[in-house]
Formats: C-alpha cells, sequence, structure tokens
C-alpha cells in the first residue's frame, strides 16, 4: 500500500509549488506583452518617453522573470522526483508537450530576453524591437504547450492503455493538440496573464500620480493599460465560459461541485448564485438561484440536462464494476500474454481501467472488493465542494469587477480624466486581485480535478514515487523556507524599484503637454 | 509509416547526448564562469566583470539542460522516473541550486551594498559548483549501476540514500565534472575579459584542464580494472515493447569497454577527453585564447560521449536487480511519440541553434574592466 502521508506531501508540495510559481507567471505573460506594445509605439513615433516607459517596466519586469524562471525549474523537476509513477504512467503523452515547451518556447524566451537588457547598445532600433516581440511570443508559446499538457490531464484524448508497457501512449498527436479543453483553458489562461499585467501597470502609475511623481510616463502607461486590459478582461471573462462549456462534455462532476448541484434538475438546470454547500446532508442551505441559467451556460440547450452529484456517483459505481473487469483481464494477460479472450474484454472495458484504480486506496486485491468498499471508492469521485462552490465564485465576481474597472479607467483615459483621486485610488487598491484571481482559477482546476491526477485514467493516489517521508519533509521545508525568503526578497526589491522610478526621464518639453498628442 | 523502432530509439539515444553535449558546451562556460567568480575577481568591478561576461546569454544556455529534461521526460519516460525519484535529494540540492541563478543574476545589482552583493556573488558561484559536482556524482553512479527495481505495475522502487552516492568512484565522477566545467569556464573568462581578471583565469584554466585529463584518465583506469560493467545477456529485442522486466543482464569487469572493442572508432571519445583538455592548458598559456576555448569545447563533448558510449545501451543499470536496468531498447516511449518529437526536434533545433548563435554574436567582443566600471548594471 502506498503511505498516504506521502501523498498528501506530494501533493501539498506540488500545489505550494505550484501557486507560488504562478505569482510571477501572470505577469511576465502581461507585462512582456505591454513592453512589446510600448516600445513599438517608441518605434513608430520615435518619442524617447515611449523608450523609458519599456526600460522602466522592463526592469520590474526583469525581477518578476527571474523568479519565473527560477521557480519553473521546480516545476519540470517535480513530475520526476515526487510523481515518478504519474511520469512513467503518462510520460509518452505528457512528456511531449513539455519537451515541446522547452524547444519552441523556453529557448526562445530565454535567449531573447537578455537581449532586451543587455542589447539596447548594440542592436538597432528596429532589431531591439524584434527582440522584445520574440520574448514575449517566447512566453505565450510557453503558456500554450504548458496547458495542452495540462489540458490533457482534465481531458485525455488521443491515448490509449497498453497492456505491455502498462502504460497510456499516444495514438494521436492531432488530438492532443488541437484538444478542445486545452484551447478554451489557454487562451483564458493568458487573458488572465494580460489582465494582471494591465493591473499592474495601471496600479504602479495611479501610485505616481497620486504623488504626483512621473506624471507623463503614468499617464500613457495607464492609457496603454485601460485600453489593453478592457480587451483583455473580456476575453477572460468570454473564454472563461468556454471553459465551462468544455468542461460540462468531459468533467461533469467539476461543473456540479462548482454549482454544489447534488441532485439531477430538470432542464434547463438553475444557477445557484449563494448558498451554503452541506457535504454531510448532500444539500444547498440558504440557496438563492437564477432559474435555467445554467442549463444555459453548461449545455448551451434548454432540454439538455446538467447532471447532478448522486447521479454522477451512481454512474462512478457503474466504471467502477466496469473496471474491475478490465483489471482482472489485464491480469490474466500479464501470466498468459497470448490470451486472445482476455485481450478481448480488457479492450471493451479498458476506459473503465481507471475508475477500478480508484479501489486501490482501500483494498490490493481489487476482484474481491465488496459494494461497500467499491461505494467509498466511488465517493471519493466528489471534490470538495464547498472549496469549489466559493473559489469559482469568488474568482468570477473579480472577473466581472476587471471588466467594470477596466472599462472605468478606459472611459477615464478617453475623458482626460485620468487624474481624479477616486479613481486612482481604486486602481490602485485593486492591485492584489489578478493574483488572487489566478490563484482561485488553478484551485477550481486542479482541486476540482481530483480524485483523479488524469481524469478517469489514473487516480491521484497512485502517481506518486515510491519516496521515504523524511525525504519529502525535507523537500518540502527546503521549499518553504527558500520560497518564503526570495519572496521577501522580491517584494523588496519591487518596491524599491518603483519607489525610485524611472531613472532615465525625458528631457522637459517646451509646451504643456496635451494628452493625446502621442 | 513510421521509421523502425529501433532506428528511433537509437536516435533518441543519440539526441540525448546531443542536448547534453550542447548543455555542456553552451552552459559549462557560465557555469564555470559563475563557479569561478569569487576566485578569479576580487573587487566589485571584476566581480561585474566576471558576471557581465555571461549574463546576457546564460539564460538560454541552461534551456539545453532543462530541455534534456523534457527531452528524457518525452522519449524516456522510465529513464525520467526512475532517476529524478532515485536521486531525490541530489536531484533538490541541484534544484535549489538552479534557483539561485536566475535571481543571482538579476538581483545582485539592485542594491549598492557590500554584503548583500558578495552574498549574491557567492550564491552565484555554490549555484556553479552543485550542479556541476552532483552531475558528476550521478554519471559515476549510472556507471557503478545504482539499487533500483520495479513491481509488476513497473512503479519504480529505489532503495539507495543520498549519502550512498557518495562513494569514492562518484566523488572522482564529481571532481572529474568540475574540473572540466572550471575549465571551460576559465577558458572563456581568459578570452572574454581583460586585466587581472583574464591573467587569474588563464592559470585556473590551465590547472583546471591539466587536472580534469588526469582525473578522466584515473577515472577511465578504474572504469576498466575497478568495475563492473553490466552485459545484456541472451538477445533483447530491439524493436519490443518498452518493458524492462523482460531481460536478463549479467555483470562482469571491464564490459564497460566493450563498445570500444566492437568499434574502435569510438576510441576518438576518450582520446579527447583526455588529450583535449591538456591542449586547452596549453593554448590558454600561449594566449590563444579562440583554440583554446575550441580544444575545452572538444575535451568536454569527448569526456560525456565517453560515459555515453560506455554505458550503452544501457541508460540506468541496476545494481540490485540488473535484469530490471533501463536501457535504450525497452525503456523509451512509444514509437509515435518518438517519432513526433524528432520530427519537432529537427525543425526546431537548428533554429535554436541560430538564434542562440544571433544573441551570442550581438554580445560579441571583449569585456573590459574599464567599461564595466564607467556604466551601471544593465538589469
Amino acid at each position: 500500500m502506498i503511505d498516504a502521508g506521502i501523498v498528501e506531501l506530494s501533493r501539498l508540495q506540488f500545489a505550494l509549488t505550484a501557486l507560488y510559481h504562478f505569482l510571477f507567471v501572470p505577469l511576465t505573460l502581461g507585462l512582456s506583452l505591454l513592453l512589446a506594445i510600448m516600445e513599438s509605439v517608441y518605434v513608430m513615433t520615435g518619442r524617447p518617453i515611449w523608450r523609458s516607459m519599456t526600460k522602466f517596466w522592463g526592469l520590474l519586469f526583469g525581477i518578476n522573470f527571474a523568479m519565473g524562471v527560477a521557480t519553473g525549474i521546480t516545476m519540470e523537476f517535480q513530475f520526476g522526483t515526487n510523481w515518478a509513477y504519474y511520469s512513467h504512467y503518462v510520460g509518452d503523452i505528457f512528456g511531449a508537450p513539455l519537451a515541446l515547451e522547452g524547444l519552441m518556447a523556453f529557448f526562445l524566451e530565454a535567449t531573447f530576453v537578455g537581449l532586451f537588457f543587455f542589447g539596447w547598445d548594440r542592436l538597432s532600433k528596429l532589431g531591439h524591437l524584434v527582440v522584445t516581440w520574440l520574448t514575449a511570443l517566447g512566453a505565450n508559446f510557453s503558456a500554450l504547450w504548458i496547458l495542452i499538457a495540462n489540458g490533457w490531464m482534465q481531458n485525455p484524448v488521443g491515448a490509449e492503455f497498453n497492456p505491455a508497457t502498462m502504460r497510456m501512449e499516444l495514438t494521436s498527436f492531432y488530438d492532443l493538440v488541437f484538444n478542445p479543453v486545452a484551447q478554451a483553458k489557454f487562451v483564458h489562461t493568458v487573458s488572465a496573464g494580460y489582465v494582471t499585467g494591465a493591473m499592474f501597470v495601471l496600479s504602479v502609475s495611479a501610485f505616481y500620480l497620486l504623488r504626483g511623481r512621473h506624471v507623463a510616463l503614468a499617464k500613457r502607461s495607464m492609457t496603454v493599460a485601460a485600453s489593453f486590459g478592457l480587451a483583455s478582461a473580456l476575453s477572460v471573462v468570454v473564454l472563461g465560459d468556454e471553459s465551462g462549456y468544455t468542461a460540462t462534455l468531459d468533467q461533469k462532476m467539476k461543473i456540479a461541485a462548482i454549482e454544489a448541484m447534488w441532485k439531477t434538475e430538470p432542464p434547463p438546470a438553475s444557477f445557484t448564485v449563494f448558498g451554503l454547500p452541506d457535504i454531510a446532508t448532500h444539500t444547498t442551505r440558504y440557496k438563492l438561484a437564477v432559474p435555467w441559467l445554467l442549463g444555459l451556460i453548461a449545455t448551451r440547450s434548454i432540454d439538455e440536462k446538467v447532471e447532478g452529484i448522486d447521479d454522477l456517483v451512481e454512474r462512478g459505481i457503474q466504471r467502477i464494476e466496469n473496471g474491475m473487469v478490465a483489471y482482472q483481464a489485464l491480469a490474466a494477460l500479464r501470466q498468459h500474454p497470448d490470451d486472445r479472450a482476455a485481450s478481448q474484454t480488457l479492450e471493451t472495458h479498458v476506459q473503465d481501467l481507471g475508475y477500478a484504480l480508484l479501489l486501490k486506496r482501500y483494498t490490493q486485491d481489487l476482484s474481491t472488493a465488496d459494494p461497500a468498499t467499491i461505494r467509498r471508492a466511488a465517493n471519493d469521485l466528489v471534490p470538495d465542494v464547498p472549496v469549489l462552490f466559493w473559489a469559482f465564485r469568488c474568482m468570477a465576481g473579480i472577473g466581472f469587477y476587471f471588466i467594470a474597472l477596466f472599462a472605468l479607467a478606459f472611459y477615464m483615459a478617453s475623458a482626460r480624466r485620468l487624474e481624479r483621486r477616486w479613481f486612482l485610488r481604486i486602481a490602485l487598491w485593486s492591485l492584489p486581485l489578478p493574483w488572487l484571481a489566478a490563484e482561485l482559477g488553478w484551485i477550481v482546476a486542479e482541486y476540482g480535478r481530483q480524485p483523479w491526477v488524469v481524469e478517469g485514467v489514473l487516480p491521484t493516489y497512485l502517481g506518486v514515487s515510491s519516496v521515504s517521508l523524511g525525504s519529502i519533509i525535507g523537500s518540502l521545508v527546503g521549499f518553504v523556507l527558500f520560497y518564503s525568503v526570495l519572496a521577501i526578497i522580491d517584494v523588496v526589491l519591487m518596491l524599491r524599484a518603483i519607489r525610485q522610478g524611472p531613472n532615465e526621464e525625458p528631457a522637459p518639453e517646451k509646451r504643456p503637454l496635451m494628452e493625446g498628442e502621442d | 509509416m513510421l521509421p523502425d523502432y529501433d532506428l528511433l530509439r537509437f536516435i533518441w539515444w543519440a539526441l540525448l547526448g546531443t542536448l547534453l553535449i550542447g548543455f555542456a558546451l553552451l552552459a559549462a562556460y557560465d557555469i564555470g564562469t559563475a563557479m569561478l567568480l569569487t576566485t578569479v575577481a576580487r573587487s566589485d568591478g571584476e566581480r561585474r566583470q566576471v558576471r557581465e561576461s555571461i549574463e546576457a546569454n546564460w539564460e538560454g544556455h541552461q534551456v539545453w539542460f532543462v530541455v534534456a529534461g523534457g527531452a528524457s521526460f518525452a522519449a524516456w519516460p522510465l529513464l525520467y522516473a526512475a532517476s529524478f525519484s532515485g536521486f531525490y535529494l541530489a536531484m533538490l540540492l541541484v534544484l535549489l541550486a538552479l534557483i539561485l541563478r536566475p535571481v543571482g543574476f538579476n538581483f545582485r545589482d539592485k542594491i549598492a551594498d557590500k554584503r548583500w552583493r558578495t552574498a549574491w556573488d557567492w550564491a552565484l558561484a555554490v549555484g556553479g559548483f552543485v550542479p556541476a559536482l552532483v552531475f558528476g556524482v550521478a554519471f559515476g553512479n549510472l556507471l557503478q549501476g545504482v539499487p533500483f527495481g520495479f513491481d509488476r505495475d513497473l512503479r519504480v522502487t529505489y532503495s539507495g540514500g543520498f549519502l550512498d552516492l557518495l562513494n569514492p568512484f562518484g566523488i572522482l565522477s564529481g571532481l572529474v565534472s568540475v574540473a572540466m566545467l572550471a575549465m571551460h569556464g576559465a577558458v572563456w573568462l581568459a578570452l572574454k575579459t581583460d586585466g587581472a581578471v583574464a591573467a587569474r583565469a588563464g592559470r585556473i584554466a590551465g590547472f583546471a584542464g591539466i587536472a580534469a585529463a588526469l582525473l578522466f584518465a584515473l577515472a577511465g583506469i578504474w572504469v576498466a580494472e575497478g568495475i563492473e560493467g553490466y552485459v545484456i545477456g541472451g538477445t533483447l529485442s530491439h524493436t519490443g515493447a518498452s518493458n524492462p522486466l523482460a531481460k536478463s543482464v549479467t555483470r562482469e569487469f571491464g564490459a564497460w569497454l566493450g563498445n570500444f572493442h566492437v568499434h574502435p572508432a569510438l576510441i576518438v571519445a576518450p582520446v579527447l577527453g583526455i588529450a583535449a583538455p591538456l591542449v586547452a592548458a596549453l593554448l590558454v598559456r600561449f594566449r590563444l585564447g579562440v583554440a583554446a576555448l575550441l580544444a575545452s569545447a572538444l575535451g568536454v563533448a569527448g569526456i560525456i560521449a565517453t560515459a555515453g558510449v560506455s554505458l550503452f545501451p544501457f541508460l540506468m543499470p541496476s545494481s540490485t536487480h540488473p535484469g530490471e536496468s533501463l536501457t535504450i531498447w525497452d525503456a523509451s516511449s512509444s514509437r509515435l511519440t518518438l517519432f513526433i518529437m524528432l520530427i519537432a526536434t529537427g525543425v526546431l533545433l537548428p533554429i535554436i541553434v541560430v538564434y542562440t548563435g544571433f544573441a551570442l554574436r550581438v554580445m560579441r567582443g571583449p569585456v573590459r574592466l574599464a567599461d564595466v566600471e564607467r556604466h551601471e548594471s544593465r538589469y
């Protein structure tokens, strides 16, 4: 039996390091593109202030980028160190997008980011602009391949089980790359990154305007951030809806848990805006619901059902029983690899093999699992409903808030009213929200995927490495200490750099500057 | 129609070697340089000079290593799973050391405080030294075989501990790696910098080149005389399913030299491993920087290739369950995955080489102390 402590600590370590890494990724995604936009304006207009802007935001980008790279290496190592069985079981598929991320994206980003900082005097104006765009392109490609890998964990298409190698193997690279879940996740995630970049620029600029410092730079930066942010905020919410739609096809349990929908309702299902989900009784108290809404969002129809948690658990029981047949056929096949009948049986039931593996948490001998054990395993299919319910609502609420905020910012910029102090204060104090929303988004996506590490294929419990508890405690303590120190240094350096402000002020212009001139 | 499975497996073995050598050639000079940072440079200006010789390009170079890791995940999932989980604490050490690099480069000059900067200089030096040592130690242990086995579900269990890695031959291999990377870094600094730094780097390059050659030769004798190599018994299909439980393996002294007996031309790798570092040491003395860098690069490639060729077709031999050792014939990805990744690598790697060359060209020319002291850090 696998030690449950190892499973829990491995999950905790992965969750902490991944959430920590994702404090830096969205800002890299958004800011790299904003740098490219600002520098494009510089090259097109030739006005030095846009060059100062690019350099100043680039300085902040650099601090953040270093942290992103440093914590990203951890992610690449950790599949092997802590999730060795996972790496074996799905490496044939999952390894490919990770390797492609390195070849197509990280190489590009890492090679050109050096030239971004050190190439200002060595490259032509246009040459340097190309370098900046390539850095941004690399960052975005990187997100694409990582989300293709992650999308496959949510919706494992283009692969099949091979009994000879005891693992999943790739059958269609096309299906892997054009996995609809991966595509929706990619757009949703990079848009969230763009919102983060825009929010960062907006807030820091608001800070300068409140203090009356670097006014010209701050106003221009705000104008760019407002328009870029509005487009991105709309994209996050609209395409976030797209990820909800795809979830109904592949991850019905996740959407049922997000909605705390215990029982299947007659279509179209209602959308619970507020309520207190109760795990013990499988009910939601104080429910405030909008009729029809969920059915419309989730199925894009009025007559399709959105299945409730209890029904999905019943279906889980059937699939576990089915999977047990597959597992027995697999055992027979190992004894006699030429057993045609066993091979046929396995083939018929193989899509439920993963469900049988859910039993491994409770019994080693899958063939004799009694109905009570099967029900226990099926109940594990229900993720943590209250956490998902609230995490999703907070994330979505923040998403709608951003649309309002950036629409307001866009209006203030167009109407040349950026210096209203109430607006600047709102812009400044909204700074932490994109990070909060992004982290909540990952909690919904990954915590909501439990008990699976690969949906329907491999339970998280089985994915871990056979390492000692002591080693994991050691690494976990090491990460927490190391990352905490780095976090403090990162924040101190960011604040210092922001307080110091741009060090390359443009020459004062002769006449008072009219906004919107450039 | 896909190419034959055995051909794909062989190509991927060579490609993994190429990525490791690419990593060693490019990242080696900046890992070596970082390792020497606190030794070769004394004043703040000198240390900035050393950092400026690599700071624009090191990040791209490090990706060779990240991609070698990613490629082993994609092409040799069992190797990735067994080695990363088996060497758990060693990998953690490497990881923490590598984390110091990006932040060390970026953060150091942000605050003009002596203690702050000295601390980051040491962080960078440690960030160079630890991976160099651990990679060598890991190879030394691979050559001896490491204790792991599989259950019927192919779940790998590793039965050794971290301290077991630090056996005499493992440490010797670690020192080969440190000497080799120190040589490469020092040769680079001697070429790229001027003044006192270049002079010190030149002296270190001489020592390190000779040390690398001698230690490598010593390791070679040890492998020939004192270490049991691994041999596949009977026939193992080169196109069979990737399941390492279906073969028998025996151990015998001198077996790691088998490939050199069968293909005498391969002897070029160990010859380069010994001769090229000596030549590099000599060329540096005569201030022939470019030629010395080339010789040093050949030495690094020779040493890594020797380890790979000796092990072939083994990737990771098991000392406790020799029959369950991982070889290129039974630990690879599926034929389809190997093929698709080969196409992708074939298209992308040349492009990467071109733009890496471009980036190095942009940053060409010496880094002079006088220039460094005239301007602020550009980060």
